[in-house]
């Protein structure tokens, strides 16, 4: 396979300035290369600038200084090419869920008969096209986040941003949820760079693992997965990754007191 | 069923108490001037044709009235929706309008008369239309200039800073997913802001209807006003007729109310999505 860059950060520096004068490193110095069609999983402390940085590259916040690059091009705005899910949820409250998924092939203009088959198979893929016609504060949480999932790919794009998609969802939900994604993800070989908590869903997910340090947020390691899918979570070496990359967080974690 | 019953013994009870005592006041004082019965403004009301002391019926004027409020309201409303929600999205809007806007807020409506008549006198939309004869003439005159702008100051503020309230709420997260799924700003400001900040900018069209509504007597109390509901309270009180005063100022409460109903049904329908979003 060739391993093209499709998603380059270079030297990426993100300070906010506060109201009160007070200025926060979010991110210093953060280096990173995302190659096409690779599946990163984003860990780390939380605070540790993990959504900042989704949103830099989502090209809705702007870096302070450095370079992020999507196929050679700076970033400098929203595009239709990197979606992104966010870790609130995002649903307009005065839309159906079927308008809401076809949200993003409204904006591209798409005829009306076409945006609602697209986003009706889309639904069917998160398992909610029983729930077309109900409003967003009919669902619970965890339904409302796999609509916002549906609405990201229903718009096709070449990079997915994922930030905590899955944190609202109960265990069982969850793993079926992985087992879903990683399954459009290897149809329709896409870019995904996805933020969690859990180390075990990282490891689950992951061709690359970047594991954060906090205050400053920096890339502190890279872990490649080298495990054949679908990932079995018995596999001794599947322990041993999570029991390493544990480590490193605990020591992110004591180094902030 | 039963608890309908219920509730609309409750809401009756202080009406009926309020027409008790009134008749019993009316009875003893026994003076038509200072406090008619009941029973005389409900026949005026009931007969909201008939022509009243030469100044047509009280539908006529109420309908007149009416014109005149929708004509100021709705040159506020047109003007202060597109303006709120450019306040509310552009800081630098805001920072350009807010100020300005904000001197001519505490002014009450009432303060703008002397100016007004100076710009305005009697001049009415048949005179600016050329309009001069015909039924059009007859209503475009009754609509001055002076009361129309006299109504527009009260309505324009609520529909004013409600749009700039409704847009400034819009969580930021809705704006910021529907770029990442490829809006354009016309996009934003049709699909995302005016949809979310609908409900606060219908509640302020709501407001707004109402101050508009309360503008009217003093509107129509300026010189070149022959006619309105308003004008016929003021001339009624002249010619000591307590009985046309009061039931004129039932007319302007039942159809202020009824306005307001009518919105407040629009929105709980409309806007259901709001009251039950979590
Ligand atoms: N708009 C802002 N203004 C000021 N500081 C901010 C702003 N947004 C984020 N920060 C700060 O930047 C740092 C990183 O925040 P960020 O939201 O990226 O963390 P995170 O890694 O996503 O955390 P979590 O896992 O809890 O979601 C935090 O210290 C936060 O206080
Ligand atoms: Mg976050």
């Amino acid at each position: 396979m060739i391993t093209d860059t499709i998603i380059k950060i270079n030297q990426l520096n993100k300070t906010y300035h506060t109201e009160l004068g007070k200025q926060i490193k979010a991110i210093e110095n953060f280096n990173l290369d995302i190659n096409i069609n690779n599946f990163i999983c984003i860990v780390g402390p939380s605070g540790c600038g993990k959504s900042t940085l989704l949103r830099i590259i989502a090209g809705l916040d702007s870096a302070s200084s450095g370079l992020v690059s999507f196929q050679g091009q700076a970033i400098s705005k929203p595009s239709r090419d990197i979606g992104m899910v966010f870790q609130e949820y995002s649903l307009l409250p005065w839309r159906t869920v079927i308008d809401n998924v076809s949200l993003g092939l409204e904006f591209n203009r798409l005829a009306k008969q076409e945006r609602l088959e697209v986003a009706g198979s889309f639904l069917k893929m998160v398992g909610l096209e029983d729930y077309a016609k109900a409003y967003p504060y009919e669902l619970s949480g965890g339904m409302q986040q796999r609509v916002a999932i549906a609405r990201a790919l229903a718009n096709n794009p070449q990079v997915l941003l994922m930030d905590e998609p899955f944190g609202a969802l109960d265990a069982h939900t969850r793993i079926l949820m992985q087992k879903e994604l990683l399954s459009i993800w290897e149809k329709n070989m896409k870019t995904i760079v996805f933020v969690t908590h859990s180390v075990d869903e990282a490891i689950y997910l992951a061709d690359t693992i970047i594991v954060m340090s906090s205050h400053p947020g920096g890339v502190k390691e890279v872990i490649n997965v080298n495990m054949s899918r679908p990932r079995d979570r018995a596999n001794p070496i599947y322990a041993q990754l999570a029991s390493q990359i544990l480590l490193m967080l605990e020591e992110e974690v004591t180094k902030v007191k | 069923m039963s608890k309908n019953v219920t509730n609309v013994c409750i809401m009756i009870i202080l009406p009926v108490v309020f027409i008790n005592i009134w008749f019993y006041l009316a009875k003893s004082i026994n003076n038509t001037v200072i406090l008619p019965s009941p029973a005389m403004v409900l026949q005026l009301l009931s007969h909201p044709s008939e022509n009243l002391i030469s100044m047509g019926s009280l539908t006529n004027n109420i309908f007149v009235s009416l014109l005149r409020v929708l004509a100021g309201y709705l040159l506020a409303v047109i003007l202060a929706i597109p303006l709120g929600i450019l306040m509310g999205y552009y800081a630098k809007m805001f920072i350009l309008f807010n100020t300005f806007v904000g001197i001519f807020r505490p002014i009450p409506p009432l303060a703008w008369v002397p100016l007004v008549l100076a710009w305005f006198g009697i001049s009415s939309f048949a005179t600016f239309t050329g309009v001069e004869r015909g039924i059009l003439f007859i209503y475009l005159n009754n609509l001055k200039f002076s009361m129309v702008f006299i109504i527009f100051i009260g309505a324009f503020y609520p529909v004013l800073t409600s749009a700039i309230y409704g847009v400034k709420n819009v969580k930021k997260t809705l704006i910021d997913s529907a770029r990442v799924l490829g809006a354009s700003e016309s996009d934003i400001f049709f699909k995302i802001l005016i949809p979310a900040a609908e409900p606060s900018i219908v509640n302020g069209m709501r407001i707004g209807l109402g101050v508009a509504w309360m503008c009217l007597v003093s509107a129509e109390m300026l010189p070149g006003s022959l006619s309105g509901i308003g004008y016929l309270i003021t001339h009624a009180y002249t010619i000591a007729r307590t009985d046309v005063v009061i039931a004129g100022m039932i007319c302007i409460g039942v159809v202020g109310a009824l306005m307001d109903m009518f919105f407040r049904i629009f929105e709980d329908k409309k806007f259901k999505w709001q009251r039950l979003i979590r």
